[in-house]
This record gives C-alpha cells, sequence and structure tokens, in this order.
C-alpha cells in the first residue's frame, strides 16, 4: 500500500526552511522512491512561502498554510494542529520531523492529535513495508531497529546530521491552503525576544568542531581552543563541566544534556570523554584527544591520542597549522 | 498563594553504569543495570524545589515504573521533593510511547497542580515527546526548552524564558501550564543527610491501572504499536593511536592524521 511519507517542516527566524528540515525532506524522498510512494511537505508559518519554495526542491508536493498565529506565539503546537488537519484528510504512509526541540514539540503534539504511534531519535531509517527505524540507545553501546505495528502509520523524529541534505531533479508543487478552524489547543504567546550573542556557527552544523573541557581551565584556555577552531575553519564545542564553570554559553554543549553532533573532525582538549559527554559526539568522522591521563575514557575511542599538556600541545598545534603553505 | 507542582521523573538504567542490555524480548532489562533518576528530570525537580521554596507549596514526583522504583523515587524526595506517585501495573510492561502518555495523562487527571514539569528527554529514550503529548491531551498551555520558570500564582501566570536559536523568547501563560525544562534551569542539589533521613516516612502513593480507571487491556506491551525487530552493535571504531612525546611530536601526529584524511 503505497503512500505518501510526509514532512512537517521547520522554518528559521528569516523565514527560510530550516536545515534538518531539508534533511528530512531528502530522507522522505528516498524513502518514498523505495516505497513506490510520494513524499510531500508541510510548512505552517505567518509567512509560508519562502519555505514553502524551497522545501519542494526537495519533494514533489508542498502544501503552505500561511497562519498569522504561527508568528508571535510558541509555534510547534499551532503548526501541528495545521498539520494534523492537513495529514487527516490524506492517508500517510508515515510522518517525519527533526529531532530538536521544535520537531519533538510537533512530533509529541501530532501524535497525542491523531492518536498515532512514534518512534524516536532515528540515526537511518530505511524502508521495508513501512518505516524501519535505527536508534543508538544506551549511551551509543547499541543500535536496535523498531517499526511500526503491522496496518499502522506512525510519526518519525529523525536526528539533525544523520542524513546529508540533497536536492531532487526537478522542483515539487507548492499548494497554497488556508489554515481551517479554530486552533483548539491554548495558544502561548511570545512576550518579549532576547538576543544573544551567538557563536559564528551553531556546533550542530559545522564540520570541524574543537571542544574544551575541564581541563581547559577557565575563559582563557578557551581562547586557545577558539584560535585552533578558527585555524582549522571549525566551531568551539564544551563539555557540560566548562558549561556549568560559566566558561562558555549552553548553546556550545555536547553531550547527553547537550547538543548531538557529526562533524568530520572532533579534536578535544581536556575532554576526559565520559560517557555523558561521549553520547554526544562519538559518531564524529575523525576523533582526535589532547589529553593530560591516558587512562581517560576518550582513548577508548578516540582515533588518535596525544598525551600531554594540552596548553603546550594546543599552542604547538596552533603554529603548525598557521606555518602550512 | 502557595504552588503545586508535579514533576515527571523517570527512573532509567544508570549511565555511569553502562550495564544496560535489552532483554529477548526487546525491552530493557530492568534486572540488568541499577535505576537512578533521569538526568534531565532532576534540572526539573531543582526548578520545583527553588520554586515552593519562594512561593511555598508542594512538589509531587510523578513516575510511570516498575514497583521498585519507589526506591530510586527516594533520592528525589531527599532532594526534597514532598511526596511522590507512582504508576504502576504489571499491564504496563512493554507500554510504547502512546501507553506512557495515556497513563500519566490518567494520573495527572487526578492530581491537583498550578504547573507540570518535563525533562528535556530521558537518557535511555531520548525522546522527549512525552511532554508535549500529555499537554495536548490535557489541553494545558506547552512551553519547551525553558531556561527560566517564573511563576506568578497570584496572577495565575507563568513566565518562562525559552532557549530560541537565537538567544531566548519569552513566553507566558496561564496556570496549570505543563513545561519542558533544560539544564539552564540550574544544577541539581545533592540531597542532604537530614533529606535522606526524611524521605524514609514520606509518602509514595503506587496507583494501578484500576486506581486510575483504565482498562488492562488498553494500554502495555499488548497494545504496543511499536516493536524491536533488531538490535546490534555499532561498528566497532579503529584502534586508537597513542602518541607520547613533545608538544611539537603530538602537533605533528594530529596534523599528518588531518592530513591524510584531507580533514586540512
Amino acid at each position: 500500500m503505497p503512500g505518501t511519507i510526509w514532512v512537517v517542516a521547520e522554518t528559521n527566524a528569516d523565514g527560510s526552511l530550516g536545515k534538518s528540515s531539508t534533511e528530512v525532506a531528502t530522507l522522505a524522498r528516498t524513502l518514498a522512491e523505495a516505497a513506490k510512494g510520494d513524499a510531500a511537505g508541510i510548512v505552517v508559518a505567518a509567512d509560508p512561502k519562502a519555505a514553502a519554495d524551497e522545501l519542494a526542491r526537495y519533494v514533489g508536493r508542498v502544501v503552505a498554510i500561511a497562519e498569522p498565529k504561527a508568528d508571535g506565539n510558541a509555534w510547534a503546537q499551532v503548526a501541528a494542529q495545521r498539520a494534523a488537519a492537513i495529514l487527516t484528510s490524506e492517508s500517510p504512509a508515515a510522518v517525519l520531523t527533526g529531532a530538536g526541540p521544535d520537531g519533538r514539540d510537533v512530533a509529541g503534539t501530532l501524535a497525542a492529535l491523531l492518536d498515532r504511534p512514534v518512534l524516536v531519535n532515528a540515526t537511518a531509517v530505511a524502508w521495508d513495508g513501512g518505516p524501519s527505524v535505527e536508534m543508538s540507545v544506551f549511551g551509543g553501546k547499541l543500535v536496535t531497529t523498531s517499526t511500526f505495528s503491522d496496518g499502522e502509520w506512525g510519526i518519525v523524529t529523525v536526528r539533525p546530521n544523520v542524513v546529508t541534505a540533497e536536492k531532487a531533479g526537478s522542483a515539487g508543487k507548492v499548494e497554497t491552503a488556508k489554515p481551517a478552524g479554530e486552533l483548539e489547543l491554548p495558544l502561548v504567546p511570545i512576550a518579549d525576544r532576547l538576543e544573544e550573542a551567538a557563536a559564528a556557527l551553531p556546533i550542530e552544523e559545522a564540520r570541524v568542531i574543537v571542544a574544551g573541557g575541564r581541563g581547559v581551565g577557565g575563559e582563557d584556555g578557551f581562547k586557545l581552543v577558539q584560535d585552533i577552531a578558527d585555524a582549522l575553519g571549525g566551531a568551539v564545542g564544551a563539555t557540560r563541566a566548562a558549561v556549568d564553570s560559566g566558561w562558555i554559553p549552553y548553546a556550545q554543549q555536547i553531550g547527553q544534556t547537550g547538543k548531538i553532533v557529526k562533524p568530520q573532525l572532533y579534536l578535544a582538549l581536556g575532554v576526559s570523554g565520559a560517557i555523558q559527554h561521549k553520547v554526544g559526539m562519538q559518531t564524529a568522522g575523525t576523533i582526535i584527544g589532547i589529553n593530560r591521563d591516558p587512562d581517560a575514557p576518550i582513548a577508548e575511542f578516540a582515533d588518535l591520542v596525544v598525551v600531554g599538556d594540552l596548553f603546550e600541545v594546543g599552542k604547538a598545534l596552533l603554529e603548525a597549522l598557521r606555518s602550512r603553505p | 498563594m502557595p504552588l503545586r507542582i508535579v514533576v515527571l521523573t523517570k527512573p532509567v538504567p544508570d549511565p555511569a553504569a553502562a550495564a544496560e542490555k535489552l532483554g529477548s524480548d526487546g525491552r530493557l532489562d530492568r534486572a540488568a543495570s541499577p535505576a537512578v533518576i533521569n538526568g534531565n528530570d532532576e534540572y526539573t525537580l531543582e526548578a520545583a524545589l527553588k520554586l515552593v521554596a519562594e512561593h511555598e507549596g508542594e512538589v509531587t514526583l510523578l513516575s510511570m515504573a516498575p514497583p521498585n522504583a519507589v526506591e530510586t523515587m527516594r533520592k528525589g524526595l531527599a532532594m526534597g521533593a514532598h511526596k511522590g506517585v507512582l504508576v504502576s501495573d504489571p499491564a504496563l510492561a512493554g507500554s510504547d510511547y502512546t501507553s506512557t502518555v495515556a497513563a500519566l495523562v490518567a494520573a495527572l487527571e487526578g492530581l491537583e497542580y498550578d504547573l507540570v514539569l518535563a525533562g528535556f528527554d530521558t537518557s535511555d529514550g531520548v525522546g522527549g515527546v512525552v511532554g508535549a503529548a500529555i499537554a495536548t491531551k490535557l489541553k494545558l498551555p506547552y512551553i519547551s526548552s525553558a531556561a527560566s520558570i517564573e511563576p506568578d500564582p497570584a496572577a495565575g501566570k507563568v513566565r518562562v524564558k525559552r532557549i530560541s536559536p537565537t538567544g531566548f523568547d519569552v513566553l507566558e501563560a496561564p496556570m496549570p501550564a505543563l513545561i519542558v525544562g533544560t539544564q539552564l534551569l540550574g544544577e541539581p542539589r545533592y540531597p542532604s543527610l537530614k533529606g535522606i533521613m526524611a524521605a524514609r516516612s514520606k509518602e509514595v502513593a503506587t496507583k494501578s491501572l484500576a486506581d486510575l480507571g483504565l482498562d488492562g487491556g488498553s494500554v502495555g506491551g499488548g497494545v504496543a504499536r511499536t516493536k524491536v525487530t533488531g538490535k546490534e552493535k555499532p561498528p566497532a571504531r579503529g584502534a586508537t593511536q597513542v602518541v607520547r612525546g613533545s608538544a611539537e611530536e603530538g602537533a605533528k601526529a594530529i596534523v599528518e592524521l588531518l592530513e591524510s584524511r584531507r580533514l586540512i
């Protein structure tokens, strides 16, 4: 029973399509090809045009819903309600969202509104009569595969950075739909927006991450981490200990209570590699640690560990990188 | 005006013990690993404890888990929560998200509260979807990714700083509301000796499905709509190269590896 695989997309503050949605839409198209079905997307925003046009580069059909209340209120539940109305009148084969904060909220709300099962935090999805979802569990010790029961369709949240976004050969069609009916869930208005000096490059999107841990010792130490990141064209990450010490903002934290990243290169300075941090970065392409303690857990899963003083090795590395032709 | 706060706390296998395994039925083998309160739930519990210290009131822990979870919940009581409610029933074994949400919703319908707090996600499931689903079922105002929670009990409102991609959104909702917290709520306290002693006599009410008015056939593994079809160890990473020597030798080894993998 081939049906349509739907994506509920997220938008950026400037109205463009969220990066995770480009990944999720690429996945939906790949699965639709395997299922011999179609891929489609839903954009809910006050002005959905830009994101909808962009989403149509990834999937064959996009429904754009101009919902003024999507701006100025908490977005996810508004979007989920409007998406639910569309999905109810279609017969989805599956619905995909990102597994970031907004995607989770959309998925949880949709599941409750439509009474559908959920599979979460997919690291890979294949099609086998329905989505066959790989998840990394127990801190990366085990990979499980799960499916929905026979005859059920459900919602899958997809981890960032596990799919490489790729546009389709030709652009899909965008149709507009008016928001129909009242919103039944309480609106939560945004009273104020506080801008924070953000890192130049969000760590989830960085190809290279240079991370500092407790061993970095303070804000001064993070200057060295930043310098190395700059030399490699990467972003700065940190462990919870470094964030809790106030050396670096929470937005840079990697691990169980921070972000999960998958850069091509992860260079860790003074990071022991405890399980709570490891779960956030263990799928990085190449992992290098600079650590005084040769028995630190990072030595069990890094490609290279340099045993030594991180400041001395770090400075020597910086010099070596800068003197390259 | 005192605040009544329910904190959702999930007993999870201790990530630090690293002894987790799945049973042959694809479910977590709970006997194999010691349980702890989910790390992210401790941040929301800490926030709740600070709020009732400021406004007066009561913090209730709500868990759904096997009967021995009472012991795990004692740590939350030792941190300062006033009482616990444990939803526990053999029929709940193997619950998927839908059943978990149904059981927690039924339990919340029997409690009085101004705020329900949930952690960002759990270390075992890493889903982070239960809070939104519960709020939807109960039609509660819902705010996620909270960095701070400021209730105004007299006005019946709560103000929340939510982490946004560019900083924070400040959101306002009437209470009761359901809020999903983050680590920015603040470092959880350690239980004091006095707290540990006091926790022994605090009440944990165990609720069966019948107590909640739920039919055993409507939830649990028997009606789960997701199933685990396979498990395997992730592909092993290659051997670790360890370099000792001068700082320059260390730096050289790094540059060589980066060059060989075309990372620079």
